[in-house]
């Protein structure tokens, strides 16, 4: 097998739309789930246990001619956040960007508290991200405060 | 008419709080008014407790509202599975202003949020009790003639008690030094003293509850270890009776110092501390009143 076969890509290259790289492999499902793939019309390739260097394992997503808005990405941020969002136009990469941490999470994370009202009526749940370094929440409802190792999501 | 619920002690504003000790001080003077005449107040309790449910019932009447409501939900259809949502939003049509006690923990948040009527939140769980918070600042204020610079010592439970977390919220605002003594199961929740250390609040913490710590303080403020939080009774038997004040440990204190109790005790202040002096306890219970005098009229933006 020659280097060059090596170098090939492992995914094939997209035209329009959104490549989301170094999604952590065991995390892609709740990136293809926490991003509604499922809703999409349009072609998508999902690459699962691909080689990184820098990872070992990821994942890749592209997704064409979809370009996320801001807080519908962010929303990955929670379980993937060194994730990369590369912008493709024309087979050419117009925009590289990071997720980050919005301030609010709305519908999103389980609270942990049986006795929250969030777990007792059919509502969604609000949390504050009350320290973005450490991914500290807290219930906009009940107050309590999640870490990061504690987060569930819905 | 301002709309502005009272759900959390934290969402007062130093501004607010000043306020509703001002209109307090009135009610006390002057505790009937006719500002509430022609007003319907609904006082919806789905967990009974009976002296805050009279104490604001009290203030409605004094204030010639008058009142609908319940005193415990089993008698009402969230019983028969209706929910908070439904039942606020059926209520928002008959009054002017909703009492609300619930079981569960942001509920009375939650509720502020599906009605355009104000919601004075009476107690959600363990969450937060504010009605609860200004009377205890009240209090502070009358026995002290001030709320700044004060030396305020808390004992007891200060992991699960809602009432040391609120007052802690509430008196943040006004330069407090702060003595926390506490069993280490019971010790404040690291949440809390980050708060204090962000607001740059003094506090000291101690298992011993100590004359110099006493000797210290303005205000004592004693809470019960209540039986009910705690899911382990031997952790509760263990912890019950640690922190017992008696009149003796008062003998060198400051002829300032009144010490407060959210009621009710079982047996953390000795009844021979009832006749000094410097008992307030039964009077703090009695400024509950005029405080949701007060806190009823805020909302209501009746001035």
């Amino acid at each position: 097998m020659s280097v060059v076969k090596e170098k090939e890509l492992q995914v094939a290259a997209l035209k329009n739309g959104t490549a989301i790289d170094h999604i952590p492999s065991e995390q892609l499902f709740k990136v293809v789930s926490l991003l509604e793939v499922e809703k999409i019309t349009t072609p998508v390739t999902i690459g699962y246990n691909l080689d990184s260097k820098k990872m070992g394992k990821k994942g890749i997503l592209k997704i064409a001619d979809k370009f996320f808005e801001e807080d519908e990405i962010n929303r990955i941020s929670l379980i993937a956040p060194c994730v990369k969002l590369n912008i493709i136009r024309n087979y050419q990469v117009v925009e590289k960007k990071l997720v980050s941490l919005p301030d609010e999470l709305l519908g999103l994370v389980k609270c942990n508290n049986p006795k929250c009202i969030t777990n007792n009526e059919p509502m969604k749940t609000r949390f504050k991200v009350i320290d973005k370094e450490t991914v500290t929440l807290q219930c906009h409802y009940c107050e309590m405060k999640t870490k990061k190792e504690d987060i569930v999501l819905l | 008419m301002k709309k502005d619920s009272f759900v959390s002690i934290a969402d007062c504003s130093k501004e607010s709080i000043v306020r509703i000790i001002q209109k307090t001080e009135f009610f006390e003077q002057n505790p009937n008014q006719k500002l509430l005449e022609g007003m319907i107040c609904a006082s919806l309790f789905f967990e009974p407790s009976t002296r805050t449910r009279l104490s604001f019932e009290t203030a409605v009447n004094r204030l010639r509202g008058r009142v609908i409501g319940f005193s415990d939900a089993a008698t009402t259809s969230s019983s028969k599975g209706e929910t908070l949502k439904d039942t606020i939003k059926m209520v928002s049509n008959y009054a002017d202003v909703i009492i609300m006690r619930h079981y569960l923990e942001g509920a009375a948040r939650y509720a502020s949020e599906i009605t355009d009527i104000p919601i004075i939140n009476a107690g959600d769980g363990a969450n937060q009790h504010p009605s609860q918070t200004m009377l205890d600042m009240y209090s502070i204020f009358k026995t002290q003639r001030k709320l700044e610079d004060l030396t305020i010592t808390m004992a007891g439970d200060l992991k699960y008690g809602r009432t040391v977390h609120s007052l802690l919220t509430g008196m943040s605002h006004f330069n407090p030094t702060f003595h926390l003594v506490a069993p280490e199961e019971l010790k404040l929740p690291d949440i809390y003293k980050q708060f204090l250390d962000k607001q740059a609040i003094r506090y000291f913490e101690h298992t011993d509850f100590s004359p110099e710590v006493i000797n210290e303080s303005d205000i004592l403020y004693m809470t019960r270890v209540q039986r009910e939080r705690f899911t382990d009774l031997m952790e509760y038997e263990k912890v019950k009776n640690v922190y017992v004040l008696n009149n003796k440990m008062l003998d060198a204190s400051k002829d300032n110092l009144r010490i407060l109790h959210p009621l009710p005790r079982v047996n953390e202040i000795a009844y021979d501390v009832d006749d000094n002096p410097k008992a307030y306890y039964f009077e703090q219970a009695k400024n509950g009143v005029f405080a949701r005098q007060a806190i009823i009229c805020e909302v209501l933006g009746i001035n």
